[in-house]
């Protein structure tokens, strides 16, 4: 509710930037940072926990078969009595590193389209951007199952094909923060001293439009997850013996009737990191970009 | 003229406070205003931003999110009920009925997604008794009254199809609708044109003539105040520092901050010489202040304004200062006007 | 609005013919055919298919793949998607026909669950934002994002079908059976339509045209209905387009989990087949789907806001 009364904002401290300023809002979001924190747990025990355990996960125990969870096997093992727990981890080394790698693809699309396309403006721009629109209509997982299916299942097109879909948001947002910085005074003052284009894009453009390139980066990481996890569930995905997070969620939902533990902790895995993931998104995004935090 | 402790108020205010409590700590919005107004009159609330002028009116209303807004102490009575700490039900029985309300921005204050005449039957729908025809029907005649042409056809245009103007005025027929006994207007004409403020003066003036509805008129602008209401209170750093029928405001100004103020008034005649600005910026709100707000920046200002409590005192016949110094009789204020004219000789 | 309409429609065409161009040669030249799997065919009877697929000419020399596409756009302009590669007695018409009334039952009891729980989350975590009444929707709608359906529909499975028993494992026969899969596509998107929903009523009930309202001696709750939700649910609607693109699309988990023959679960096979005429009308009715509920939805929004024009 805006009323006609200036209530003092907290007071301004000396030498204060935007990132400092965003630093402590992210601070103060105990969910952020909780959501951070468990990320960081998940990651650490995902890429140093298998070099600790003493179990591979290719180790099979035939006759241990599929047990529950135990001293030994803290999650318990496989039907083909390999250690869950290993296998959780390892898969969570594929899981983050396709989000992080695929993600990664998408920016780097997104960036260079969005900046071009709002940089030169005009009619080049429209038709980038009407691309765009179209690209949208489409049925996005439809083609990603068909470029996995026909193509192979290759890791390697694995991101492609993420990547190849998630550019387009993060296509728009980029061109609309630099098309609305380049109204801003201060994108005419360096043009006014002879910056060349390419120098004010790399030293004005992008940090200023970092902030939402960042916020949605969080944001896709997880959606990229999901969408590895669930080409590997349809057996699309990650291809044994590698495992991701869901090539073992398709074999727990397999066997979940006599080993339900096959289920829920890669599960869990998954879940708990998309949890923290949004939430870290959703801090970042109060922080970063205040005014665009309402949903 | 009445005078501010007139026995047939319709409403009176009393010792209203409402703070802010934010994380950056609390803001004294409204710190300690009482007044009154009369069946009919027109009072005056006259400030600068941030004075609390409009928190005041919003208080009246509880249109102050809450929280961070807490009324710390006060009343404010309207027929016997407190419109403070009455129920729910009760302050919505009077809202929009009896006591409307119209604000400062129209582009903002009229809601895009409803028809106009849905927005302005509103009221009726809510508090009376009528059918959606009828109420339509007198809907077209609220907005003839205030000067809508094709007032039938207009009722289903959407308010970005209208002017700055013209949606104040339709403000101000959904705000008479209910032929409330009381109308607080939020700056109703700051947003507007300079010649689309003085229509929508004129009609206001006509309308509470015609009906008798005394007015509350919030505005920074004093030009506004001595054509347009009988009574007038000065406010400054959420306190009422001078209260007194418009014409004694103008002419044997009783506060310091008042007489500044008018100085500060561009004349007309006086080309080439620099605008009189009040030295100093008003206190800091978040802070609690011991004696006359004012005083940091007064040049009459003495040690025992900055630590003894000063309250509204009458000073003259229905004048009201909150200055010692003039309550003591130990200065006297020459008009603005006095100044001006000094100053160009 | 009618201009506008059957602009976009006219707009459609082209699109179509783009997606079909490209989802044509990218199946027909990645390695691997219809009839590799079966290994029986034999070379004469693979001959003949082809023929009847029109792959090779009538003297059986191999027909360029433009002039296949061609025979492809040509069928398709009559609204005629051939015959099944993989099922030779069987049109990819009839098919879909058979499959899509299922997929499209699934997405509409989806939708309906997301929209009876996301709205009213909605509505009520932006009543009090930051308070109980706020943390405890918005954080089964966060965990709703972050459990995806693939986990949460066989632990529904196991616990309401195999535990309970309350349900069958899997079928898609009785009222009964639309219970769990419904649920576990619809999860999701009441997820988001919560946040969406609390997101664009914190937006509204801040606007000065709120207040207004409550002036006049509108009640909270007519405040909500009446001033707020029309314009609160704008973006909830915008979503709703790709919401049932995704709904339409995403199915194809859930179908395979609970093995129901709708049409996600015959595209997936049909990839898998390299049923390239299916996958091919699949695509393209996808595809249409989409358009025409983005179509709607743009329409819708247009009625909502009195601001926006058709353009």
């Amino acid at each position: 509710m805006s009323l006609a009364v200036e209530i003092p904002t907290e007071p301004l401290e000396r030498g204060t930037s935007l990132w400092w300023d965003a630093w402590h809002r992210l601070a103060k979001n105990r969910l952020a940072v909780g959501g951070g924190l468990l990320l960081l747990l998940l990651a650490l025990a995902s890429f140093l926990g298998p070099l600790i355990l003493s179990q591979s996960y290719a180790t099979q125990d035939l006759q241990l078969g599929a047990i529950g969870p135990r001293a030994q096997h803290w999650f318990g093992t496989d039907t083909l009595g390999r250690d869950l727990l290993v296998r959780v981890l390892y898969g969570g080394q594929i899981s983050m590193a396709v989000g992080l790698c695929a993600t990664a693809v998408a920016l780097t699309i997104g960036v260079i389209y969005g900046t071009t396309a709002g940089f030169i403006g005009g009619r080049v721009d429209a038709v980038m951007m009407r691309i765009v629109d179209i690209i949208f209509a489409l049925p996005f997982t439809v083609f990603v199952i068909l470029l996995m299916v026909f193509f192979g299942r290759r890791f390697v097109l694995l991101f492609a094909a993420i990547g190849a879909v998630q550019w387009l948001t993060m296509a728009r947002i980029v061109r609309g923060q630099v098309k609305s910085l380049r109204r801003m005074e201060f994108i005419e003052a360096a043009e006014a001293l002879g910056l060349r284009k390419a120098q004010i894009i790399v030293r004005h453009l992008i940090p200023n439009a970092l902030g939402s390139i960042i916020v949605y980066a969080t944001l896709t990481v997880p959606s990229v997850m999901l969408l590895e996890a669930f080409l590997s569930f349809l057996g699309l995905g990650v291809q044994p013996p590698m495992s991701s997070w869901g090539v073992l969620i398709n074999e727990g939902a397999a066997n979940m009737e006599e080993a339900p533990w096959l289920l829920i902790f890669p599960g869990l895995a998954l879940a708990l990191t998309l949890f923290s993931l949004n939430f870290l998104g959703d801090g970042l995004r109060d922080a970063l970009d205040p005014r665009a935090s309402k949903d | 003229m009445r005078s501010p402790m007139h026995s047939e108020a319709l409403l009176h205010v009393d010792d209203l406070r409402t703070y802010f409590h934010t994380r950056a700590g609390t803001v004294r919005a409204v710190d300690g205003v009482s007044f009154s107004i009369g069946k009919g009159e027109t009072l005056g609330i006259v400030g600068e931003s941030g004075s609390g002028k409009s928190v005041a009116c919003y208080s009246i209303l509880r249109l102050i999110p809450q929280p961070p807004g807490r009324f710390e102490s006060g009343r404010a009575m309207f027929d016997r009920v407190d419109l403070l700490h009455c129920s729910d039900r009760e302050l919505q029985a009077i809202r929009g009925n009896r006591l409307s309300m119209i604000f400062q921005d129209p582009m903002t204050s009229l809601n895009p997604y409803m028809r106009i005449g849905d927005q302005v039957i509103e009221p009726l729908l809510i508090h009376r008794d009528v059918s959606r025809a009828k109420a339509w029907a007198l809907g077209v005649s609220a907005l003839r009254e205030v000067g809508i042409q094709d007032a039938e056809n207009r009722m289903r245009s959407y308010p970005h199809e209208f002017s700055g103007g013209m949606r104040q005025r339709v403000m101000i027929a959904m705000a008479l609708i209910t032929k409330p006994e009381l109308l607080i207007a939020d700056e109703p004409t700051t947003a507007l044109d300079v010649t689309v403020q003085a229509q929508i003066l004129e009609l206001l003036g006509k309308m509470q003539e015609e009906r008798g509805t005394a007015v509350i008129f919030i505005t920074h602008d004093i030009g506004i105040v001595s054509g347009f209401c009988d009574r007038a209170l000065v406010m400054y750093a959420g306190r009422v520092l001078e209260a007194a029928p418009t014409a004694l405001l103008f002419y044997e100004p009783k506060h310091p901050y008042n007489q500044a103020l008018q100085r500060a008034i561009p004349a007309l005649n006086a080309t080439g010489r620099e605008l009189y600005t009040i030295p100093g910026a008003p206190p800091d709100a978040s802070k609690s202040i011991a004696g006359c707000p004012f005083a940091a920046r007064c040049e009459y200002a003495l040690e025992k304004c900055l630590s003894s409590e000063i309250l509204l005192k009458e000073v003259a016949p229905q004048h009201f200062s909150a200055c010692l110094r003039v309550q003591l009789g130990e200065i006297d204020l020459t008009p603005a006007s006095a100044v001006e004219l000094s100053a160009n000789n | 609005m009618l201009r506008f309409i059957v602009g976009r429609l006219l707009q459609m065409i082209p699109v179509l013919l783009i997606i079909a161009t490209l989802t044509f040669f990218m199946i027909r030249l990645a390695p691997g055919g219809p009839f590799d799997a079966e290994k029986s065919v034999s070379p004469e009877i693979r001959k003949n298919l082809e023929r009847y697929y029109h792959m090779v000419n009538a003297d059986g020399t191999p027909r360029s793949l433009w002039l296949q596409l061609g025979d492809y756009l040509r069928n398709l302009a009559r609204g005629d998607l051939g015959p099944s590669s993989k099922y030779s007695s069987r049109t990819v018409n009839e098919l879909i026909a058979e499959s899509f009334p299922i997929s499209a039952e699934l997405a509409f009891w989806s939708l309906l669950l997301a929209l009876a729980l996301g709205l009213p989350a909605g509505i009520i975590a932006s009543l009090r934002p930051n308070s109980p009444s706020d943390y405890i929707p918005s954080s089964f709608a966060m965990a709703g994002i972050s459990v995806p359906n693939f986990v949460i529909g066989p632990l529904l499975v196991l616990f309401f079908a195999l535990k309970l028993q309350w349900v069958r494992v899997a079928g898609w026969d009785d009222w009964i059976d639309r219970i769990l899969p419904s649920i576990t596509l619809g999860l999701l998107y009441a997820a988001y339509l919560a946040r969406l929903t609390r997101g664009g009523m914190l937006e509204i009930l801040s606007q000065d045209f709120i207040r207004t309202a409550r002036a006049k001696g509108a009640s909270s709750l007519r405040v909500i209905l009446k001033h707020a939700l029309r314009g609160g649910l704008v973006p909830v609607v915008s979503y709703l387009g790709p919401a049932v693109a995704g709904l339409v699309t995403g199915s194809f988990v859930v179908e395979s989990i609970f093995q129901i023959p709708g049409l996600g679960r015959y595209f997936v096979n049909a990839a898998f087949n390299r049923d390239y005429t299916m996958v091919l009308g699949a695509v393209l009715f996808y595809a249409a789907l989409i358009v025409l509920f983005n179509l709607v939805v743009d329409v819708v929004l247009v009625w909502m806001d009195p601001k926006q024009k058709f353009a």
